[in-house]
């Protein structure tokens, strides 16, 4: 019998996980169709993305941080272990959080010359590009059950993630981060009143979508032997299938939607799919944290870490959550005066 | 390099990168609400165009701090698994609290910088407000779980292990309050003597200059009352660490003889090999009377702990410390020079001397909030977990980190330097007293 707060800060941890993939995720998303900017409406895209990104961004990015916390106060063997052996991919990938974070604000504030502002919306567009692909790599090296106790040879470092699994896991969050700017995007420019820009983004979203689709069936290939008991998980348990065939027709639906122009429900589906992605395969691993020794149960705090932690999370929440449902409000609603408003804020 | 010196200058590095971006995400969102405050009282359209300004140059500041910091959020794991491992379930607590106080703080901010048209005067006040308050909140809390290192309570050692885990009982460590206080009025005046140096200069190079006489005047403000309170608190730190850490005293002060009539050091070098304090000038039983308001109170030197718990180096702690203090007297000096511009000569302009002073005063504060974490951090040592866990203990296996240390260096060099070259941009950008003038202008019409 595993106490409820064991329960509850699991469950904390993968909703706020699921939080970052669906917001932060699509910022990263963004990142990348600043890159891929095209056509006529070229500009148009960027300022589009940029006015989306700007205010929430770092409210985004801390869902990360909270993922981290939580990891090493509920889990700390769990959180100590995956440091210790993912240092090469977590430090790549901080560097890219870096990079594209400042740099992201430098374009926005850092007045002046179009050149230099031009030079750091690429850096920005090229580290939003690498570092969900990192991000991925070392959730598949979880995934894979590879992560060793205790590495001591150069090798034990780099092998656990230099496999074609995980980096198709990295090149498949990549793609749905893509997706979910993309569809966002369609909404954002319905709410501006610009047609023409919310279909180039509606194409994007489509081609995206395939590409999710095409990528998760080669992602699935790799894992039998990649991640062994991620495809035993997803394919001798009982709870798996309705979730796989609610993917699917989550998935099915937000193609529909984005075909016959249905923006704001194909926002909620994209949205829906890669949450039931995610929880998929929290799933299929469950109860392991990392095979093949630790789970949930016997990495976590003790019990009086976890009541409090648990209370500080439904604290923290009671705080939280109105304020950041009020960010979302005033930014997310009524865009037409949004893009009126010149942001970067005015220079007076 | 060894291994773990390479960690420790990776970890010593990154902290003292982003303790810059916190000192200013601490106190620049309480400069920005006093001087749109003022607008709203005033309606003097120069406090607008300032907090303006600030929003700006604050919000280049925060994405920096919110992208170091979760560097280090991470690199507490990279460096030291076997910290977060033991010590996780024990101080995760702070952190976890700390990370609502960002949430609140990075909502707020979104809402202040891209809310100006979209939210009422009112809620927009209050939104600068919120990011005020969950900054200093958010540094309260991590200084806390630093406090925590340096006298670690909440737990009973088994076979090296903790039991008993309390975590709630980490929030009240010993060294907590002293920390946290200390601290937060550094943050303040750190950020005040930054704020108020640049215009300053500004100022005199265009003395009629309205934006710069505002600024200033809300900044030193800020600033002078951190100052002067500032020595008090760092005596009261002092007196607290000879109680908790006394070895920690002793590395401070170069004291490597125990004694009654204990002096004070100014400036110095320690010489380990001869157990001596080399070219000072000491102040007879000074550091007795300071510390226990008795001269003949025996202080303990170095002497009475065994060698390999010194802190090394040692000269770094020692020349920390008479950096901190010596600006920290600095400060306050200057601080109370300006207040009694300000009071008796009722003009706090009226000394050109004093606003030259002010200047090259800029950085002193952000100089002694580096000097007072060196004194923290490497006077622990080579303890992370004070008596507890040595930091020899908690280094990661991963080799090559003498390949990372640089890379970050580098990467945190760039970052420096392209934000203060932004920064001086947008001092560069502000307005003359000639623009001002044309803006008071139109306001008229
Ligand atoms: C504006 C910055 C600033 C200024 C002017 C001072 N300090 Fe300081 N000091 C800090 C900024 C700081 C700090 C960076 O904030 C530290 C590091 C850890 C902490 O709690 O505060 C610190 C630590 C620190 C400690 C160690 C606390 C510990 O290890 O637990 C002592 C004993 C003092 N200070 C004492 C002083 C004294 C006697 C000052 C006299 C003027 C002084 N400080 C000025
Ligand atoms: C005395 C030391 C420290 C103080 C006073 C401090 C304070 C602050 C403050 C006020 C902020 C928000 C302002 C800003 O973004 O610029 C901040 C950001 C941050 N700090 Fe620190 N910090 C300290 C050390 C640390 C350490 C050791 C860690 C990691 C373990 C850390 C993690 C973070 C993170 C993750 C953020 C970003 C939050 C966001 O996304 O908004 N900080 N810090
Ligand atoms: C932001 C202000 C801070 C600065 C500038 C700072 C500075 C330093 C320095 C100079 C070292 C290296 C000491 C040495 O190895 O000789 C260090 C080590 C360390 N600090 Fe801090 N520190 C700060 C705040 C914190 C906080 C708030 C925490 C934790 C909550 C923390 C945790 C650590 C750890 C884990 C190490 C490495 C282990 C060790 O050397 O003992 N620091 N820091």
């Amino acid at each position: 019998m595993m106490p409820f707060a064991l329960w509850f800060v699991a469950g904390v941890l993968i909703v706020a996980l699921t939080i970052y993939v669906l917001t932060g995720g699509a910022d990263y998303g963004g990142g990348v169709w600043d890159l891929c900017a095209a056509g006529p409406r070229a500009q148009a895209q960027r300022d589009l993305i940029a006015h989306a990104i700007g205010p929430v961004w770092e409210a985004d990015h801390v869902w990360l941080i909270l993922v981290v916390v939580i990891l090493f106060d509920g889990f700390p063997p769990a959180f100590a272990r995956i440091m210790t052996a993912m240092h090469v991919p977590i430090t790549l990938m901080l560097i890219g959080v870096v990079l594209r974070g400042s740099a992201f604000s430098f374009r926005s504030y850092g007045l002046g010359q179009d050149r230099a502002r031009r030079e750091w919306g690429r850096v920005f567009s090229i580290a939003s590009l690498i570092t969900p692909i990192l991000l991925g790599i070392i959730i598949g090296a979880i995934a894979s059950g590879r992560i060793p106790a205790n590495p001591h040879v150069l090798r034990d470092f780099v092998t656990p993630w230099l496999t074609p699994f995980c980096f198709g896991v990295g090149v498949f969050t990549l793609a749905i981060f893509a997706y979910l700017a993309a569809t966002y995007a369609t909404v954002e420019a319905g709410a501006v009143g610009d047609p023409a820009l919310a279909d180039d983004f509606r194409r994007r979203a489509i081609g995206a979508a395939l590409a999710v689709g095409v990528i998760a069936g080669v992602v699935l290939t790799l894992s039998i032997h990649g991640a062994p008991l991620i495809w035993n998980g997803l394919t001798h348990r009982g709870w798996t299938w309705p979730i796989f065939w609610l993917t699917t027709i989550f998935a099915l639906a937000a193609l529909w939607a984005l075909w016959t122009r249905r923006f704001a429900l194909a926002r909620i589906c994209a949205a829906g799919q890669v949450a039931l992605i995610l929880w998929g395969w929290a799933l299929a691993q469950f109860p392991y944290l990392l095979e093949p020794d630790l789970t949930i149960f016997n990495a976590a705090a003790p019990v009086r870490t976890l009541d409090i932690l648990a209370l500080a999370l439904a604290a923290g929440a009671l705080l939280l959550l109105p304020s950041y449902r009020y960010l979302l409000i005033v930014f997310k609603r009524d865009r037409r005066a949004a893009v009126a408003v010149a942001t970067p804020p005015p220079r007076d | 390099m060894t291994h773990l010196i390479a960690a420790r200058s990776q970890m010593a590095m990154s902290l003292a990168f982003h303790i810059l971006f916190a000192c200013v995400g601490i106190a620049m969102p309480l400069l920005m609400i006093v001087a749109e405050w003022r607008y709203r009282r005033t309606r003097d359209e120069v406090y607008l165009l300032l907090a303006r300004r600030w929003a700006i140059g604050a919000a280049i500041m925060f994405a920096v701090g919110a992208v170091s910091g979760t560097v280090l959020s991470f690199e507490l794991g990279l460096l030291w698994p076997h910290f977060m491992g033991w010590a996780g379930a024990i101080i995760g607590m702070p952190f976890s609290l700390e990370g609502f106080a960002f949430f609140t703080e990075a909502i707020f901010l979104g809402i202040y910088m891209y809310g100006w048209d979209r939210v009422s005067p009112r809620a927009h006040l209050g939104a600068g407000a919120m990011v005020a308050l969950s900054g200093v909140v958010s540094g309260i809390f991590i200084v806390i779980a630093n406090a925590w290192m340096n006298t670690p309570v909440g737990f009973r050692l088994v076979g090296g292990n903790p039991v008993d885990i309390d975590p709630l009982a980490t929030l009240t460590n010993p060294a907590a309050l002293h920390e946290t206080v200390h601290m937060t009025i550094a943050a303040y005046a750190a950020t005040g003597f930054v704020v108020a140096g640049i215009h300053a200069a500004m100022w005199l190079r265009d003395r009629a200059n309205l934006f710069h006489r505002r600024a200033l005047a809300i900044a030193f403000a800020v600033g002078a009352v951190a100052a002067i309170l500032q020595p008090l608190s760092g005596d009261a730190s002092a007196r607290a660490v000879a109680r908790l850490q006394p070895i920690k005293i002793a590395a401070f002060e170069g004291l490597f003889v125990t004694g009654p009539h204990a002096p004070l050091a100014i400036g110095g070098i320690p010489d380990v090999g001869a157990r001596r304090l080399r070219y000072a000038i000491e102040l007879p039983s000074m550091l007795s009377i300071m510390t226990y308001h008795n001269p003949d109170a025996v202080m303990r030197g170095l002497d009475s702990f065994p060698e390999n718990d010194w802190p090394s180096p040692l000269i770094a702690v020692h020349l920390a410390f008479q950096i901190m203090v010596g600006a920290g007297f600095a400060m306050a000096a200057l601080a109370l020079w300006g207040a009694w511009l300000a009071w008796w000569r009722r003009n706090l302009f009226g000394s050109v001397w004093f606003m030259r002073a002010l200047a090259l005063a800029a950085p002193l504060g952000l100089i002694a909030v580096e000097a007072g974490w060196v004194v923290t951090e490497v006077g622990r040592q080579p303890w992370i977990i004070y008596g507890v866990m040595r930091t020899a203990q908690a280094v990661t296996p991963m080799p090559g980190l003498y390949i990372t240390f640089p890379i970050f260096s580098l990467l945190y060099l760039f970052l420096g330097v392209t934000v203060a070259f932004l920064m001086w941009r947008q001092v560069m950008a502000s307005p003359t007293s000639a623009e001002l003038a044309a803006l008071a202008a139109t306001e008229e019409r």
